[in-house]
Parts: C-alpha cells; structure tokens; sequence
C-alpha cells in the first residue's frame, strides 16, 4: 500500500495564503466593515456623552434660539437654545438602550418559550405557537402601539412594548432548532440515561442556534430603534424631557413650514445612520455565518 | 466511423476567493455516432463538468480556460451564442439528475416538451402536441394524453425522468448526455430508465453519454467507458476490457472497491484522499495514492498508452 | 384544493380569536377606570360603584372578556369621548381616506418595486442592481416619518410644487358626492375635474413617502426571490435546452417568481398598514391613524386599542384572501 498523502516538497503553491483570502472578503465586505466601526463609535460616544460634549442638554438658552448649524453649534439649536448635538448624542444613548434591553429581554423570553414549546411538545407546544401566531396576527408596529398607548410612557414601557412583538421572532427560531436537535438526539435516548439526554440536547442546541440568533437579534436592532422613534414621534414613547431622536424629529417637524430645517432632519439622519450600520453588519453577519440561511 | 463528438485537452477553472479551482484538467473523449458512452468517476471527479462544458453551460466563476470540443466537426469552444442554442436542445440535449425539480413546476409537461419541437423542430402547436404525446408514450408513460396535461409534482420520480427522457429526445438529437439520470431513483425504477435509455437511443440513433459514479450502471448499458480522477481522463476502454483487464491503477482499485456478493473478499477502499483541486499535484492527480507510482507520474500528466484494441490508459506503468 | 381553501378560512377563526384575546387584554391594561369617567367628575363614591357595577367592572377577567367579546361581535367598539360617537362608526367615516392613500401607496410601491426587483435580478451586478440594492437598503433604515418630512420640506418649502399638509382637498374645496369615499375615484366618476386635480395634489406626496418605503423591502425580497429562482434546477434544464433567454427568463422564471411574490405581497400591506399610521400623522391626513392618535392626545384613551383591532382583523383578512390567490394561482396547491 502506498503512503498516505504526498510529499510536501512538492506542493506548488497555487493556493491563497489564509490572509490574502481573509483579506479579499474584507474588502467584498468593507461597507459593512465601515458600518462597524461606525456603531462602535457611536456607542462609544454616547457612553461617554457627560465626558465629551460641552454642552448641557437640557440646558436653556435664550440668546441663541432657533440657530442653524454654526462654529458653536455644529448642528444648530432649537426652540429653546439647546445645543442640538448634545441633545443628539444623549439622545443617542436612550435609543440604543432601549433597543438593546427590548431586544435582550425578546431573545431571553423567546428563547424560554421556544425551547420549552420545542422540548415538551404537545399541548404546551401548541399554546406557545397559538400565542405567538396571535401575536404575529398584528402587524407589529400597530401592536407595539396599543401596548405602548396602555402602559404609557416611560422607557421600560416602551421596551416592553417593543419586547413583545420581537418574541415570536425568537421563539420560532428556538423552537425549530430544538425540535431539529430533538429527532437527532431521538436515536441516542434509547441509549442514554434520560438526565443525560436533556444535558445533550442544551449542549448541542446552543451552538446551533448561535448564528442564526445572532444575525437576527443585529437586524432587530435596526428595527427596535425604529419602532422607539416612530412611536416617539407619534407621542406613544418617550416623552421630553428625555431626549430621543424620533421625539427631537417631531419637534422639528411644526419648523419645516419656517425654514429652520436643522431641527427635524439630523435626529432622523442620525436614525438612519445607525439602522443603515445594524442592517449592513446583519447582513454581512448573515452571509458569513450561514451562507444556507435563507433570505429573511 | 467518424467521430461524433470529440472533447481534447479540456482545461475548466474555477475562480474563487480562495484561488483557482482546476476542477477538469486535459480531459480527453470520444463519442461515435450511436454508441452509448459512460463517464465514470468519484462525485468531485469533474464529470459534470465536463458535461456542462461541452453545451457551453458554464457560468462565472468557472470557464473553459483552455482545449477543443468538436461536434460534428464543429468547434464548440468557439461558437457563438446563438449557435450555441441551436445545438442546445436540438443537436445536444441533456438530461439532469433529479428529475422532479428539472421540470418547470408552474407548466404542464406535455406543454414543456411541445414548445421545443416548436422551437427546434419547426412543428406547429397541433403538430408538437400529437409529437409530444406519442413520445410520451414512447417513454413508456402509461395514458400518455391525461399525463401531459398533467404538472411535475402530480407524477413520481420514476414518471418525471420519463418526462424528461422523452422531452430531451422529442427533437432527435445526435447526441444525449444523460447526467447522473438514475441516482435518487428505487433500484428497480433506475434499471428501467436504463433500458429507456439505451432502447430509445438506438430507436432513435442519438448517441448517448452517460455520466455516473456508479459501476454497475456503466456495466448495464454502455458500449464504451471513459474513467475521470480529480478532473483528469485516465482510462478508456470497451466495457468489458474495462472490467476484464484494466489498465490503470485507479481503475483497478474502483473496480475493487465494489463489494462482492458472489464470493469472499475483503473490501479495499482506495487509501489516501482525493488531492485538493486548489492545489492538485502537477503530474498524474493518483500519483499521491498510486502503488505504483514513479518521479515521471508525478512531473507530468501521462499521455495516453495504448493497452488493447480500443483500449488506452494515462499511466506510465500500463498493465496489460 | 378545497381542503386547502377550508384549512385556510377555518384557521382564521382562532387567529381572531386569538387577537381579540390581546386587544381586550390592552383595554383591560389601560390606565384609568371607565367607570370614574363615565359617572363624571361629580359623582360619588357609591355613584362610581354602581357605575362599576352596570359596566361589569367588578366581574371576574373571563366574563369581562366575554362581554367584550360579544360587543365586538355586536360591532360595539366602544364610545370616544372626543367625538361622542360609537368608535366604529368614527372609524368607517375615516375608512375611505386611508384605503385612498393605502391603495395610491400600494400601487406605487407594486409598479416600482417588483419590475425593479426583477430586472435587479436578471442584470445582477449591473447598475440599476447596485442602484436598487442602495435604495432599498437606505429605504428599509430611513424612518417613515422622517422621509415624509423631509418630503414636505424639499418639495413643499423649497420647490414648492406639493401642497401645504392640510388633507385631502385644497382650501376651499367640496368632496365630489360620495360613491366610493375615495376622493380621486369620485371626482372622476363627477368629472370634477378641480376637485381630481387638487385630490391627486393633495394625495401625491403623502403616496410617494408610503409607497417609498414599503417599495424598500419588497424590491429586496422580490430580488432574492427572483435570484432564488433563477439558481433554480428548472431554469438550468431550460438553458440546456436550448430555450432562448426571453423564454427562461421573463417566461418560466418569471412566472415562478411572481407566486411567491404573492406572498411577499401579504408581508409588504402589513409593512403599509404601520406605515400609514406615521404618514397620516405628518400629513394631517384624515384616516383612521389619525384618528386614533388625535383620540389619545385628547386623553381618550379607547378608540386606540379599537383601531388596533379592526387593524389587525382586516390585516388577517387580507392575509387570508393573499392565501386564497395564493392557493389558486399555484398549480402545485390548486391541483392537490
């Protein structure tokens, strides 16, 4: 019998080396690469807020109001003289809050319910999905808003509201990979002892679900921040003194008629900017991780 | 006997992001008029390929990067397009391996086979439909006239490959390659598309390329056999010398990897693992598996040597 | 076919269920006791108890819910405070200019997007792919509100060729006489021919800034469904048959692509129907978004939680007719 493999003097290296080929997807990427950074700049500065900006934002001042983008003021004042950058900024900080806890509580509640509607099946199976196909019956900003208009308005309500109508979106993921891993881990029962069967089946489900999870709770974000603003917007979310970028949005909007655009539209960019920067780092997250995963 | 179709020194490459794949490398057959043809190798082995190079199929990231495809006399590498298209269809038609998804799942089959005798065959609409029907039943489709009106997902795996046996030889083509036709069929549905295929095909006169990783239906049906590694040609031979006496080393051991029912042998898988087609060894691609192997298989590709009547293998240390 | 068409219809009626569970849930939740707001601010303590009583405020959750229930059934969604009236018969007034702006918004988004869509596909890598794939990836991060304002600002303030955000009519302006409520529709009908013009005015923007963004992401998913199609093993075989490009790929590729589409369709009205109610609110338009908000500004809390059932019982309704085309169109359904 011959030896295994071939001698390695021979191998004419027509292959990439690991960081060229590292390096080639970077730059397929390199958009995405950009949104990155920037989110991790923006959550940096809006961290960092009380340190970095000169002014305070709630802060009135009456010598400067209503004045456009300026040496003082990179992006003017408002009604009341306050700097708008700090308030963007502070802003900054409710928005990317409350779409990390709504998307946060969404993944840890979705998760439970998937995983036991997977696991245990039957009747509590079909509960979970009745529920979660109600909820998915509503389009879900309307639903975040009748949940929003009952509890009222506060942070916590709004990221409970926002929380709520994520959960199906985990839920249904959870539980598809559970009942995936449960026919696989079906055949070994027969062989092991039932504790060691549910350590199996936690062992194996975490990994798995990883990916997938991960690229969606990045897209959720995009949308979480959304939601807030419109809601904010709308006057269902967070209410002044507060600043967030979809209520600073619609201060702005009774301005549009005078000309004082400044008001109305960095709050919105500042929206977009970071939706943009979630949207295209899930999306790279996607093909990266999965290229199998179909398009959502 | 002029040959029908000829593929000489066929070079593909795949580019991609880790580098350039040489998924086909110098491969090199002959089909003549009528005569029934196996491809033969490994998944991987560049069959396919070879196959979708030869219609001209190949997209980006992969191309023909260098070699000859004559048909007829005609050179396929070069043609343009739309020729191309006549030849696809009409003069070379191709049959896939998983029937039910190769059929359009929104059109009736019957319609699917009409509209390329439309096309190809210059037929009227009432023309196509009776040509079509009649081939169906040909195909030995049982109600021909109900099943045409009929969709993909109404018929069964067995039905649909049926389809589309009758849909590629509806126009008469001189040659069919037939890609892996029989694989994800039950055993006794595949020996009956088999005996489809070879029964039509001298019906008809195409000649019939037959591509598969499965010996035992290269045994069934084929008059010729041609044998792929890692994207090179390295045996050909009349199905029986292939069998009696092979020629190449990796041949010899396919052929003995076949578990036996009619006596006692050990099975002997083939050791070592197929080369990486990103970095392929420069000479003969068995050379890192071959028994047999010298510093010549390994500095350069072997050219064919003549081991019997009609029967050529790329090796350097030919067995007789 | 028919057991499709029978799963289908019957499995709406716990859905609704189901929502009417949430809505009345969302009543039971909202701040403030009816029954004290009912009585006056006049009434005594034993006049708020009686008060609690009639209303079945102080029966168990289950039998409060059935009493909900049934008024939903019996169309009582409860009485606004603002405007006095029944909520449901508010909502059906406003109806009409939401199905307006909705339809005019649909009709953009479909007849941009999914022509879009497909050619971004078919010409992949070219430049109207690249141009698509920019505009609905910019398109699904822009909010709603925002592009609607800044809509007002470019095409009202600067250029001024769109109207003042005041409705649906131009000061000054009568309706056409009412057949469909759609202002644009019976003005024709009327040959009204100022009050087509100014509707059409008064619609264009408030259209355009919906149909915009829900055209985002339909034109990305009729993209990814029309690539999907075209990696498709049908398409290839049709290639190696020969078939030239404008049958496999604006004939059977096409015509595959377009069942999904349907669907997608489904997903693109729910996108419309949140959409709206931002839209309606920037543009002073007069629908049931409107409304809604304009009621809880005025600490009127109820007609809310209504417009958000009869949002969601008409967003399943329209998912199950999708459901039934759906069912029709594909032959793989419609023929068992």
């Amino acid at each position: 019998m011959s030896t295994l493999g071939y001698a390695s003097a021979e191998a004419a290296p027509a292959r990439r080396l690991p960081a060229q080929i590292l390096w080639r997807r970077l730059r397929r990427n390199s958009l995405s690469l950009a949104a990155l950074v920037a989110l991790a700049l923006i959550a940096l500065a809006a961290a960092a807020a009380p340190l970095i900006m000169p002014y305070d934002p709630d802060a009135p001042d009456a010598d400067r109001v209503l004045q456009g983008p300026s040496g003082r003021h990179w992006l003017g004042t408002d009604l009341y003289g306050r700097d708008q950058l700090t308030r963007m900024v502070y802003a900054g900080r409710v928005d990317l809050l409350v779409a990390l806890g709504a998307t946060a509580a969404a993944l840890s509640l979705g998760a439970v319910l998937g995983a036991i509607a997977g696991y245990r099946g039957g009747w509590i199976d079909q509960l979970v999905m009745r529920s979660i196909d109600a909820v998915q019956a509503f389009p879900s900003f309307i639903l975040a808003m009748g949940i929003a208009a009952a509890l009222g308005n506060s942070v916590t309500n709004v990221v409970m509201a926002i929380a709520i109508t994520h959960v199906p979106i985990y839920g249904r993921l959870i539980r598809g990979e559970m009942l995936r891993v449960r026919e696989m881990e079906y055949a070994e029962a027969a062989r092991t002892v039932g504790n060691r069967r549910r350590r199996i089946i936690f062992y194996h489900l975490l990994p798995n679900c990883f990916p997938p999870v991960i690229v969606q709770a990045t897209l959720a974000m995009g949308f979480a921040i959304l939601t807030v603003a419109a809601l904010s917007f709308i006057g269902l979310g967070i209410r002044p003194p507060t600043s967030e970028w979809g209520a600073m949005t619609a201060e702005g909007a009774g301005y549009i008629v005078s000309g004082e655009w400044w008001i109305f539209l960095f709050p919105g960019l500042a929206i977009m900017a970071v939706v943009l920067s979630f949207n295209l780092v899930g999306d790279t997250l996607r093909d990266l991780l999965d290229p199998r995963m179909k398009g959502v | 006997m002029k040959d029908l179709l000829s593929v000489e020194d066929l070079t593909v490459h795949f580019d991609t992001d880790e580098g350039v794949v040489q998924a086909v490398d110098g491969a090199a057959l002959v089909v003549r008029a009528g005569e029934v043809v196996g491809l033969v190798g490994e998944s991987g082995s560049g069959k396919s390929v070879t196959a979708l190079a030869i219609l001209r199929l190949l997209r980006p990231p992969a191309r023909i990067a260098s070699g000859q495809i004559r048909f007829d006399g005609r050179d396929l590498v070069a043609a343009a397009e739309e020729d191309m298209r006549r030849v696809r269809g009409a003069e070379i038609s191709m049959v896939f391996q998983s029937p039910r998804t190769s059929l359009n799942p929104v059109l009736p089959v019957g319609a699917q086979i009409e509209r390329l005798l439309v096309l190809h065959a210059g037929a009227s609409r009432r023309e196509a439909r009776g040509r079509a029907v009649a081939m169906l039943r040909e195909a030995g489709i049982a109600e021909p006239e109900r099943r045409a009106q009929q969709y993909a997902h109404q018929l069964s795996g067995g039905m649909c490959q049926r389809v589309m046996i009758a849909m590629a030889l509806a126009t008469s083509p001189r040659l069919l390659i037939a890609d892996e036709p029989t694989t994800g069929l039950d055993v006794s549905i595949a020996a009956q598309i088999l005996d489809l295929l070879r029964d039509l095909g001298r019906r008809t006169g195409a000649a019939i390329l037959l591509i598969t990783h499965d010996l035992g239906v290269v045994a069934g049906i084929c008059d010729r056999v041609v044998v792929m590694h890692a994207g090179q040609t390295v045996e050909w031979a009349p199905v029986r010398g292939l069998f009696k006496t092979p020629a190449h080393p990796y041949t010899r051991a396919l052929i003995h990897a076949v578990p036996r029912v009619d006596r006692e042998a050990q099975m002997e898988p083939i050791p070592g693992a197929v080369p990486s087609l990103l970095t392929p060894p420069p000479g003969c691609r068995f050379a890192p598996r071959c028994a047999l192997v010298v510093d010549e298989c390994r500095a350069r590709r072997p050219a064919p040597r003549p081991v019997g009547p009609e029967h050529a293998a790329a090796c350097v240390a030919v067995l007789t | 076919m028919l057991s499709y068409v029978l799963t289908r219809v019957l499995l709406v009626v716990p859905t609704l269920f189901g929502v009417t569970v949430i809505t009345f849930v969302l009543t039971y939740m909202l701040p403030g006791n009816p029954a004290l707001v009912k009585a006056g601010p006049l009434a005594t303590a034993e006049h708020i108890a009686e008060m609690e009583r009639r209303m079945g405020l102080d029966q168990p959750m289950v039998v409060q819910y059935w009493r909900y229930l049934h008024g939903v059934l019996r169309g009582d969604l409860g009485e606004s405070q603002t405007t006095g009236r029944p909520v449901l018969q508010d909502l059906l007034q406003r109806v009409p200019a939401t199905l307006e702006l909705t339809l005019a918004s649909l009709i953009i988004a479909l007849s941009v997007g999914i022509p879009l869509g497909v050619v971004a596909a078919v010409r992949r890598d070219g430049w109207l792919d690249h141009l698509s794939r920019l505009a609905g990836v910019g398109g699904v991060a822009m909010p709603t509100f925002w592009t609607g304002l800044l809509a007002l600002y470019v095409f009202f303030y600067l250029l001024g060729v769109a109207p003042p955000p005041l409705g649906r009519l131009g000061t000054g302006l009568s309706p056409p006489p009412a057949i469909t409520g759609l202002y644009t529709a019976d003005a024709l009908l009327a040959r009204d021919w100022r009050a087509l013009g100014s509707a059409l005015h008064q619609l264009m923007l408030p259209a355009l800034v919906l149909g915009f963004s829900v055209m985002a992401p339909l034109t990305r998913m009729v993209r990814a469904t029309m690539l999907e199609v075209l990696e498709s093993d049908y398409v290839k075989a049709a290639w190696a048959a020969g078939l030239p490009r404008r049958t496999v790929v604006y004939g059977d590729a096409l015509r595959n692509c377009m069942i999904p589409v349907i669907t997608i369709i489904g997903v693109a009205f729910g996108f419309l129907m949140a959409g709206n109610v931002v839209v309606e609110s920037v543009f002073a338009w007069p629908g049931i978004g409107n409304y809604a908000l304009a009621s809880m500004m005025s600490k009127d809390s109820g007609p809310i939680q209504s417009f958000v059932l009869f949002v969601a019982v008409v967003y399943v309704l329209v998912n199950l007719v999708i459901d039934l085309v759906y069912g029709f169109v594909d032959p793989r359904i419609r023929l068992r």
